[in-house]
């Protein structure tokens, strides 16, 4: 008989992948600077070592905001691990950034 | 308000732009479309219309006055919006193929977004701006932009950027159609007549007896003369069609040539010769008096002299009409093989009376006829209030004087409400009106003329028959005419 997993196998398996995350944002404003900030000091202390952020700049690409079905900005959207989830708004409140994110129970 | 910037206005306004839409009727009743370069509000409760109009607006642009377009549409998608427009025999997935119309569908599903901090709604400014420079674009519909209202949840934040967006459509001159739901107490639930002070258009669906009718406002049109009467209007094979009461105002072309009622005898009554061309003629009269006779003679006599004739019948069916006409000696079946003559037999309650209009508008239309019969005009107003069937008699009446067109109306007299029908006969230039008289336990059927404008008419109440050989007349009941014409004696 097979030993059973100690974790649930969702958590085990968010564990595993690296976060891909994608910030957009329009041209280099302090809010998108500020939301990059914020995002990569939770990343720093959440996902050490596995996380990915790319930044979209919708100003020079603006073919890219109907895939993502961007209106608000800055939006931050959660690629890998799906489901896809998405955050507005300059990401300042680390609490809803991980709700958001559905970091919490990790 | 100093009298310069009333000068200012005015010169303004009197050179006021504007952007045809295509839309039968919509374009006479805003006086030659929708504020050009500026944003037009179109609201409306659920299913009324908006987004068909908007896009109708949209693909005329392109078709017909070479203006490219972008649709952003918050709720229906691209196939979606595609399927509901082929009704309307528009080909959306061509046009967008050519790159006249590009479709943005937007989608905002909160449940799936999180809001933390300070946003704005770039994004939406970024993806218009590029579905507009995409394509060239003169023409944008938001439909309906009130969906960020449930997608988002700071509302003063959305509320600015409303107002940002309604300024960036007039700075880029886009001539762009927003439209909104009905709200209880404003005309647009979140109140978006508020950032759009140009042009607000109405629309409105009322149910009466189950049918419906669909009405058009324009609410307000800023330094415009516009029409400002509800409209009915329809959603038709070919699009919208908005009818105005009366757009051409009372100057149609009038004819000085008679028509033959086809009878002799009448036409001695009326001056001599018969009805003006191009006039109106009422024929009304209790049950039974013989109005159908009356009119299918005019008819039987048109086609003779070769000229087409279209009757409209909602009592009868066409085979009864043939039949029914057939003994009283009038056979209506050679001038329908040779293309003389239409029959249109159809329930007056199959629909509203504005569909009714339309149809008889197409028809009249594709078959230009001389004549037009329509038997009994009561029964188009069987579902519809009283009024209705006068707006509607006095567009027809227009329509068919302008293109010069005789036409007769029965009307079904109520027994015993003899005065039942003055606001149509108004209306009319000739009114014959048809009893049956009961003269010691028989019955006597007469004609008389009520009036008929423009000629002088037999006054006399007269006697007539329906024989096998149609309608004759006898001498008049009341003393005889003075002037002693032979053709009056009984036959």
């Amino acid at each position: 008989m097979k030993q059973r997993s100690t974790r649930p196998r969702a958590a085990s398996a968010a564990a595993a992948t690296v976060w891909w995350l994608r910030l957009y944002v329009a041209g280099r404003t302090p809010k998108a600077t500020e939301a990059l900030a914020n995002l990569k000091r939770i990343c720093e202390t959440r996902l050490p070592g596995r996380y990915r952020i790319e930044v979209v700049d919708l100003v020079k690409n603006p073919a890219l905001a109907t895939a993502d079905q961007i209106l608000a900005l800055p939006t931050l959207v959660r690629k890998q691990p799906p489901p896809a989830r998405k955050i507005i708004g300059d990401l300042s409140s680390e609490r809803r950034v991980m709700a958001g994110l559905d970091l919490l129970t990790t | 308000m100093s009298k310069n910037t009333i000068q200012k206005r005015n010169s303004h306004s009197a050179r006021l732009a504007k952007s045809p839409t295509g839309i039968a009727g919509l374009d006479e009743i805003s006086e030659g479309g929708l504020p050009c370069g500026r944003p037009t509000l179109l609201c409306g409760s659920a299913g009324c219309g908006k987004t068909l109009l908007a896009m109708e607006f949209l693909v005329r642009g392109v078709t017909e006055f070479g203006e490219r377009g972008v649709f952003v549409s918050f709720e229906e998608s691209a196939n979606e919006l595609a399927e509901n427009v082929q009704s309307l025999g528009f080909d959306l997935k061509k046009l967008v193929t050519q790159k006249k119309i590009f479709l943005d569908h937007v989608i905002i599903e909160r449940s799936e977004i999180e809001e933390t901090g300070d946003y704005n709604l770039e994004g939406l400014f970024i993806r218009l701006d590029y579905a507009v420079k995409q394509i060239g674009a003169k023409r944008v519909v938001l439909d309906t932009l009130e969906a960020l209202f449930g997608g988002l949840s700071n509302e003063a934040l959305i509320r600015a950027e409303l107002r940002r967006l309604f300024r960036w459509l007039k700075v880029r001159k886009l001539t762009a159609i927003i439209t909104g739901e009905r709200g209880e107490k404003s005309l647009t639930r979140y109140g978006l007549e508020e950032y759009v002070a140009d042009c607000v258009i109405l629309l409105d669906h009322q149910v009466a007896d189950q049918i419906t009718t669909r009405r058009l406002r324009i609410v307000k049109y800023r330094g415009s003369l516009h029409g400002t009467n509800e409209y009915p209007f329809l959603i038709t094979s070919q699009g919208f069609s908005v009818l105005p009461i009366t757009s051409l105002g009372l100057n149609y072309p009038v004819s000085t040539r008679r028509l033959s009622t086809g009878n002799e005898e009448l036409d001695g009554m009326l001056g001599g010769k018969g009805f003006f061309r191009g006039t109106s003629v009422l024929v009304t009269g209790t049950p039974g008096t013989g109005k159908t006779s009356i009119g299918t003679q005019l008819v039987d006599a048109a086609c003779g002299r070769g000229e087409r004739a279209i009757i409209f019948a909602y009592e009868e069916s066409q085979e009864q009409i043939i039949r029914n006409q057939q003994s009283v000696g009038i056979d209506l079946r050679p001038w329908l093989r040779r293309g003389l003559l239409q029959i249109h037999a159809v329930r007056p309650t199959v629909y509203g009376i504005e569909r009714h209009l339309v149809e008889m508008y197409d028809r009249t239309r594709n078959f230009s006829p001389h004549i037009v019969f329509m038997d009994p005009i009561n029964n188009l107003s069987v579902t519809n209030k009283a009024n209705e069937l006068q707006t509607a008699l006095i567009r027809l009446i227009d329509f068919f004087k302008e293109r010069g067109i005789t036409a007769v109306f029965t009307q079904l007299q109520p027994m015993g409400e003899p005065e039942a029908m003055v606001g149509v006969s108004s209306l009319m230039d000739t009114w014959l009106e048809l009893r049956n008289e009961e003269d010691e336990g028989v019955f006597r059927r007469t004609l008389f003329i009520r009036k008929s404008r423009g000629m002088a008419h037999a006054t006399q109440r007269r006697e007539f028959k329906i024989t096998a050989r149609g309608v004759e007349l006898e001498s008049p009941i009341a003393s005889p005419r003075r002037d002693g014409r032979k053709e009056f004696v009984t036959l």
